[in-house]
Formats: structure tokens, C-alpha cells, sequence
């Protein structure tokens, strides 16, 4: 095939998002054309504690209904498993959990409040600090990096293809539609687009004359070497999100971001020292793991939105695009964010959520310095006193 | 004027910086020795740091070395250790009478520098760990003379106990006086191995063969001749097929001649009694330091792999950073990754395919070529069965990270270190293309598996504390949805 041909849906990004919008469409019969400016899920959707219970979401019922079935759906593996164990050390931790477990609630969903001993029990790593802790029957995670190629090559058995490699350089536009996206590797026409490329969303969608406010900011998580596997591998506190894989090792997350002028293309994430706060807190959360030994750690960029919610719109400029960014909160979401996303496109609206919440027009009024009013600003190194001999 | 920071960002939460030194040199071999002499008799405030003696649990889990089990008990004791290292290092009295900072048994485990994504930093800083903790210090000029490593070689049998590899074997006889074996099977029949097998008998160790896939001996004349005049068997054209033993060890191994084409001949197996075998078809520049930093790398056959660009004077791309010694290339020959190549080819022509390449993991060849997730998983699904390594391909070109995030292969405790060039063969192999083409897997931080009582920041700035959220800290991020207003 040397000729490249576009196709009625064109997404731009491979990521988690992306590429399960790509899926969904495929599998509601759609001609789809994921395109990525390097390998899929490399850059946000590899990064996060794949992590599936977001009870604030308009998308958490479907998340629940989906997950359980993905493997089956997708026909690969996505290592999904179900339930979250929540430890707090802090009553401030369990305000959280309550909080969020009365949100679960409202929803139909059960969540119980553990004591202490009852934490100890399922968790063996837990210690004398924890003061509760909770039981979520509803929730789960998954492998972000099984799962985001799950869905990749979902999508191809599909029908649907996948260029990598292919950077966006602009697009293609006649009567207030986007007929065409090009890139460094040619154009490729499109009935509808889908642009959902993550902390580079705003770049993009600007070249569509679109504003869509995104911030980009680098996180980081640290991996242990495996241990025995617990009861549940959703366990987490100590404001720390993570999990226990099924290979045994605990990867965990959370604490201060780092906020970047632009994401950089390509670039790889850095890690800083903050991976010793990392291993410090997890260390709290598992006092008896302190002789474990950590092996990797890694960054990744991902996108905010002003106010923390998704983007989920079409642009009422070109009506044949939909924007797509859940503002960091991505993976677990993304089973439920693709079929939305599918529905916006091919019907112009979503009929199993209530997708107002994730309009773009609530930005309409956006103070053009509203990442200076938040402090969202990238922390350039203190000046420092000569260094000392 | 100084604008509102984010609480739960970064800023402001400068980490501390425990130490500065002007010149901080990591390595005390020769190179990374006269380095810091030579800073402190400039009058330089001059630190030398080198991880030996090391930590005792890290000789098990084969890092920095693959030590195979054969370091004996003595290495547990750290007195007796820090005097065996102390001894081998021969200019060490040297360097305290010009006044150089050393530190022994303390490893970097980390840099950090700032750059396109991280920008927090007044310093750059290396990171680094003892027994019991972690800290971070600052440099002016930092010099990384952090030697070389063992390139692995799978074959059946390989992860049984006396399987080890020559920069393993060397430290073991030469600077801990620990190796518990006995008699001393070589692969590799370059200059290294023919160096290996030559140092070991000079040690008082058996040597029983030095094989070579390869059709010849690739090490100098003067050097195959010692090995001959020593009566070392010596075997061309052949290849390991399996090493057998017990839970104690190796007992023997059997080798089989090879034809032109690196296949198998029938009925040419011999076996060779010994209780060790060394890997020694080359050795990688310990570059791991370099490439978390950011440093720039090159491919560079000839040198041992990917090695850090530098100019003439050893500088890499980092300013500030200079690499010196075997870390900056290995003059190798024809060891290193193209006798890998060779010795791969010939892996996979005597049925090798079934040999797990990363033991942390347990990943097959076979693993690798076919894309299959660990056993843990469901690894029969209609899917799976018809995605391999060429149908990855189709997408685009291979990429050793992405292979890793699907089969699991250099994601264990030694970090890659014994599979991490057998996997770029292989991918090389069934890619059709040069080892060089297939992107190096990066390296991260630690360099070294720290237990987390080690790692954590025992200084931590109260800021970490109060700004500290499990996310974000975004206001309202976490509202329920039908709260929010229209």
C-alpha cells in the first residue's frame, strides 16, 4: 500500500482516548484512521496508576458496566481487576474516601468503611498507622500499557488503521468543515475528526481556530521489585493513587506536578528527587515493605483543563470535529470516554451520559491569564546562593 | 515581583542538596582514579565516589554484575569487603595524599538535571546512596568513569547457579577475592575471553574450554597460543546447546560444532565437566548514568554499543558532564554486539527458542518473537495468537520499550541488565535490520534496586507535606458531576 487514504472518521492521537474512540467507532461500523506523531499510548496514557473508579464522572456507570467485560470486548488482555482498597492513615484521607463513597452511593453503588485491623487483614504491607480504611465493591484497575495496546490493536481487527509516526501539521477545511488532516506524511481527507491529542490539544485544535485551554504538566511514579501478591491489587492512601500489578510490584503515584509552558514532542518525561518522596510515602502507606526495593520510576506529560473536568465537545466552528480530553483523569475513564466520543460523532450527542459538564463553551469567558490566576506556571529553578565549598 | 505558585506543584519545594563538590567523579577504577588525582592536585575540591563494596544482597540479584551465584559467603561481611576493595584499588593512597574526597561502597544511582520537562533545580545534582541512605550532591564538573558491565547470552540451563559473566568473574577474583568456583567453561573466544580464561588460570582456577561460535578465534595470535601452551581445550565453530546441574550449580555443559551456515552438526556433541561458565562475548559500557541523565548517545559496534557522543576532550552533551574509561567505549574488537549477533544466530539454529532471555521475567525467544504476554495472563486468546513481532512491525519500526511493555522482558529486578542486548539481537535478527537500528531501551532511575527505607528523602522539604494531593489539587476536579453549575 503506498498510496495513504483517508477515511471518514480521522483521530489525531494514539492515545488511551484516542484509540478507544477509534475502537468504538470501528465497532458502530465506521471507516477510522488513528494517526500518532510517535507510538501509541507513549506519552500521557502510559503514565497513570490505571486506576478505573471515578465516581464524579458523568462517564463512572458506564466505566463500571464496561470494565468488567473489556477483555472479552477487546479480545486482549487488559489485566483488569475488580474492587479498590482504600487506606488512610489520615482523617483527612477518610473524609476523602467517604465523600467519594457517598458519591458512589447516589449512583447504586456499595462501599464499605473498614476498621484498622479489618485494613491489616487484606492488606498484610499495612501497619500501626492506618486509622480505616475502605472497601469499594465497585472500581478496579488495569495495565495502561496492555490496555492501550488492547485497544490499538482492537481497533485494526476492526477494520480501522493506525499510522504512527505521522505528525499533524494542519488541516483541511471547505464550507465550515474539516475535510482533511495534514501531516508531515501527506493529507489524509475525513468526513469527521476526532482531535484528541492530549497535552498537545491545544496546539492543535488552535490551528482550527479553536480555543481549547489545556495546561500541560509533568508527573511522575515510582515501581517496585514484586512482592507476593495481596488480596487486592487495588490498594492505595496516603494520597497515593497506584496499585499492586498482577506481576507482584507496586506502582504508585501522586504529590506534586510540575506545570510546563508547552509539552515538548517526543521528548522524554524527566524524573527528578521527588521519586524519594515517592518511595517516602509509599513507606507510610506499606511501613512493612520498607526493605523492598524499587527498580524503575518514569514521568509522563499530561493536560488539565482549567477547571479539572473533560473536554468533550464538538467545535461550533467546524460541527464535524470533536475535541477530546478527560484533563488527566483518562485511563480508567476510557472504556466509557470512546463510546461518547463515538456518539458525538456520528449523532452529535451522547445518549447514555450527560456529557454537559464537558462542554467547551464553559471556557467562553476564560480570563486569557487564567493559567497565571491558578499558579499553573512552570517553576523555574530558585536562584541560588553561590554554592558552598 | 513573584507571582502565585500552585501549592501542589513543584515549586518552591527545592529539594535539599546535602553536598557540593567542584569535580565529582563516580568510579574508582584506573581512568576514574587518575581523573581525581589529577582534579585534587589542581587544588580542586575533588569527591570519588565507587559503589564497592557492595551492598551484599545486590551480588544476588546480579547487579552491576551477573555474578551468577558464585560470589561466596565472604561477601556479606562488609569489613572484610571494604579491605578487599580497599587493597585492589592500587593508587587509593595516592589519591588521599592529594587530597581527594573518596567514598567507597556509595553509589549514584540517579542525575538530575533541568531540562525540557523539568526545570526545578539550582544545581544539577547526583544522587546518591550507602547502606542506610540516600542523598543528593551537587557538582560543578561531574565525570563519569563508570567502567563496564557483562553482556548476557541465554542458553538452556543459564539461570542455574555458575552462570556468570566476565566483568562478574573479574571482580569476583580480583577485587573481592570471593569467586566460589572452581573450573571454568568460557564463551567467547575474542579478547576477552581468551583474556578471562588466561587471568583465571594465572589465579589458580581450571580452565576447561574457551568455545566460539564463530568459525575462528577472533583474540590475538600471542593470546590463543598461551591458551594452547596452558592445555585449555579450545573449541571454534561451536556453540553451547545446554548446561546442566543441579539446585547447587553447573556440573556440565554440552557443546556442539556449528557448520558454515552457524547450524548444528549431528553427533557433535561433547560435554565438558565445570562448575562455572562465564559469558565473556563482550561487555557494555555502563552507560545507564549518562542516558538517565540525558546525555546524547551514539552507536558505536566497534566500541560495545551505544556509547555517549563526546567531543575530543570527553565531554558529552551535557555541560558540565564528562565520560571517561570503558564507559565511554569499549575497544573491543570483534566482541561485543556483533559476536552477540553471531552467537544468536547460532542460539536459534540449535533450538533455542524456548530459552527464557530475561530470567526476572521469564520471557522466552519465543516470547519475544511472538508478542506474548506473561503467563499470568491469557496468552491463547484468537487475537493474541495471530499478533507477533512482524505483525508489530507492520505498524512501524521496532522499539525495544514498546516489546518490554507487552512482554514483560527487562522490566525485573536486574533491570535489564542480563537480557536487555539479547533482546536488541533478536529484535535485530527478526526485523531484518542492524542491532543499532532498534532504539536503546532507556534506562531509569535507580540505577541500582534501593529498598525504600534507602530511597526516601529523609530531609524533606514541609512543603512537600502541606502540598502534597493525590492528584492534582485541582478545585472541584473531584465534584460530582450533577453539582456542577450549567
Amino acid at each position: 500500500m503506498t498510496a495513504m487514504k483517508g477515511a471518514q472518521v480521522v483521530i489525531v492521537g494514539g492515545g488511551v482516548t484516542g484509540l478507544s474512540a477509534g475502537w468504538w467507532l470501528a465497532r458502530l461500523g465506521a471507516e477510522v484512521l488513528v494517526l500518532e506523531k510517535g507510538i501509541v499510548g507513549w506519552e500521557a496514557s502510559g503514565r497513570n496508576g490505571g486506576g478505573a473508579s471515578h465516581s464524579f464522572s458523568p462517564l463512572f456507570l458506564e466505566e463500571q458496566r464496561l470494565w468488567p467485560q473489556m477483555d472479552e470486548l477487546l479480545g486482549y488482555p487488559t489485566e483488569f481487576q475488580p474492587y479498590r482498597v482504600r487506606i488512610g492513615l489520615t482523617e483527612e484521607n477518610m473524609a476523602m474516601f467517604k465523600r467519594q463513597m457517598a458519591i458512589a452511593a447516589r449512583q447504586g453503588f456499595k462501599a464499605d468503611v473498614l476498621t484498622p485491623d479489618q485494613v491489616r487483614e487484606l492488606v498484610p504491607l499495612a501497619g500501626d498507622n492506618v486509622i480505616g480504611g475502605a472497601f469499594y465493591h465497585y472500581g478496579g484497575h488495569a495495565n495502561p500499557q496492555r490496555t492501550v495496546q488492547a485497544y490499538a490493536w482492537a481497533l485494526q481487527d476492526r477494520g480501522g488503521r493506525i499510522l504512527q509516526h505521522c505528525a499533524v501539521t494542519g488541516f483541511l477545511t471547505r464550507g465550515g468543515r474539516v475535510t482533511g488532516v495534514a501531516t508531515d506524511r501527506g493529507e489524509f481527507g475525513c468526513d469527521n475528526l476526532v482531535i484528541a491529542a492530549g497535552p498537545q490539544l491545544g496546539q492543535i485544535a488552535a490551528q482550527l481556530g479553536a480555543e481549547v485551554p489545556v495546561a500541560p504538566a509533568r508527573a511522575e511514579m515510582i515501581v517496585t521489585e514484586p512482592l507476593p501478591l495481596m488480596k487486592h491489587g487495588g490498594t492505595d492512601g496516603n494520597a497515593l493513587y497506584g496499585r499492586q500489578t498482577l506481576r507482584g510490584n507496586l506502582v504508585f503515584g501522586g504529590g506534586p506536578h510540575e506545570w510546563l509552558e508547552e509539552a515538548p514532542p517526543g521528548a522524554r518525561a524527566a524524573t527528578t528527587p521527588l521519586t524519594r518522596n515517592l518511595a517516602g510515602r509509599l513507606l507510610e502507606l506499606f511501613p512493612k515493605a520498607a526493605h523492598v526495593r524499587m527498580i524503575r520510576s518514569w514521568a509522563g506529560i499530561v493536560e488539565n483543563t482549567p477547571d479539572g473536568r473533560p473536554i468533550l465537545d464538538r467545535l461550533k466552528t467546524y460541527p464535524n470535529a470533536v475535541v477530546a480530553t478527560m484533563s488527566s483523569i483518562g485511563f480508567g475513564l476510557s472504556p466509557a470516554s470512546g463510546r461518547a466520543i463515538a456518539e458525538l460523532v456520528l449523532r452529535g450527542h451522547c445518549d447514555f451520559a450527560d456529557l454537559t459538564s464537558c462542554r467547551l463553551d464553559r471556557f467562553a469567558n476564560l480570563d486569557p491569564d487564567w493559567r497565571r490566576d491558578r499558579g499553573w506556571i512552570q517553576a523555574d529553578a530558585p536562584t541560588s546562593a553561590p554554592a558552598q565549598a | 515581583m513573584s507571582a502565585f505558585i500552585d501549592p501542589y506543584s513543584v515549586g518552591g519545594k527545592t529539594p535539599e542538596i546535602a553536598e557540593h563538590a567542584a569535580v565529582l567523579v563516580i568510579g574508582a577504577g584506573d581512568t576514574g582514579m587518575a581523573a581525581a588525582i589529577d582534579a585534587a592536585r589542581s587544588g580542586t575540591r575533588t569527591v570519588l565516589i565507587d559503589e564497592h563494596p557492595l551492598d551484599p544482597s545486590l551480588f544476588g540479584l546480579d547487579v552491576p554484575f551477573h555474578f551468577g551465584q558464585r560470589a561466596n559467603g565472604s561477601v556479606q561481611n562488609q569489613g572484610r569487603a571494604l579491605d578487599q576493595i580497599a587493597r585492589s584499588r592500587s593508587r587509593l593512597d595516592e589519591a588521599f595524599e592529594a587530597g581527594v574526597d573518596v567514598r567507597l561502597g556509595v553509589t549514584a544511582w540517579a542525575g538530575f538535571v533541568n531540562g525540557p520537562t523539568a526545570h526545578g533545580l539550582p544545581k544539577p545534582v547526583i544522587a546518591l546512596a550507602d547502606l542506610n541512605r540516600s542523598w543528593l550532591m551537587s557538582f560543578d564538573k561531574l565525570i563519569v568513569a563508570a567502567g563496564r558491565r557483562d553482556l548476557g547470552f541465554a542458553f538452556p540451563g543459564w539461570e542455574l547457579p555458575g552462570v556468570m559473566g566476565a566483568a562478574a568473574l573479574h571482580a569476583l577474583i580480583h577485587r573481592y577475592h570471593a569467586f566460589a568456583g572452581r573450573r571454568i567453561l568460557v564463551l567467547g573466544g575474542g579478547r576477552l575471553g581468551f583474556g578471562t580464561a588466561l587471568d583465571a588460570r594465572r589465579e589458580g582456577f581450571d580452565v576447561a574450554a574457551i568455545v566460539e561460535a564463530a568459525p575462528a578465534f577472533s583474540a590475538p595470535k600471542d593470546m590463543i597460543e598461551a591458551a594452547e601452551t596452558a592445555g585449555i581445550a579450545l573449541h571454534a565453530a561451536s556453540t553451547i546447546a545446554r548446561a546442566e546441574g543441579s539446585a547447587a550449580g553447573i556440573g556440565r555443559a554440552h557443546v556442539v560444532a556449528l557448520d558454515d551456515a552457524l547450524a548444528p552438526i549431528a553427533g557433535s556433541e561433547r560435554t565438558i565437566d565445570c562448575d562455572t561458565i562465564c559469558l565473556a562475548l563482550g561487555a557494555v559500557p555502563n552507560i545507564e548514568l549518562l542516558d538517565q541523565l540525558g546525555c546524547k548517545l551514539t552507536y558505536r559496534a566497534n566500541q560495545g554499543g551505544h556509547v555517549p557522543l563526546l567531543t575530543p576532550d570527553g565531554k558529552t552533551s551535557l555541560q558540565g558532564v564528562f565520560a571517561i574509561g570503558d564507559c565511554a567505549g569499549i575497544a573491543s574488537d570483534e566482541d561485543g554486539p556483533q559476536r552477540l549477533q553471531t552467537w544468536t544466530r547460532a542460539a536459534l539454529a540449535v533450538g533455542g527458542l524456548d530459552v527464557a532471555v530475561c530470567q526476572c521475567e521469564e520471557v522466552t525467544r519465543r516470547d519475544l518473537l511472538e508478542v506474548r504476554p506473561p503467563r499470568y495472563l491469557d496468552r491463547d486468546s484468537a487475537g493474541l495468537r495471530a499478533r507477533n513481532l512482524q505483525t508489530l512491525l507492520a505498524d512501524g519500526p521496532v522499539n525495544q520499550d514498546q516489546i518490554k511493555r507487552l512482554t514483560r522482558a527487562g522490566m525485573g529486578t536486574c533491570q535489564g541488565r542480563r537480557c536487555r542486548e539479547q533482546v536488541t539481537a533478536l529484535l535485530a535478527l527478526a526485523g531484518g535490520i542492524a542491532p543499532e537500528a532498534v532504539p536503546l531501551p532507556s534506562y531509569r532511575a535507580p540505577l541500582r534496586p534501593l529498598p525504600l527505607s534507602v530511597l526516601r528523602d529523609g530531609h524533606e522539604h514541609p512543603g512537600m507535606r502541606s502540598g502534597w494531593d493525590v492528584w492534582f489539587g485541582i478545585d472541584g476536579q473531584f465534584d460530582p458531576y450533577w453539582t456542577i453549575e450549567r
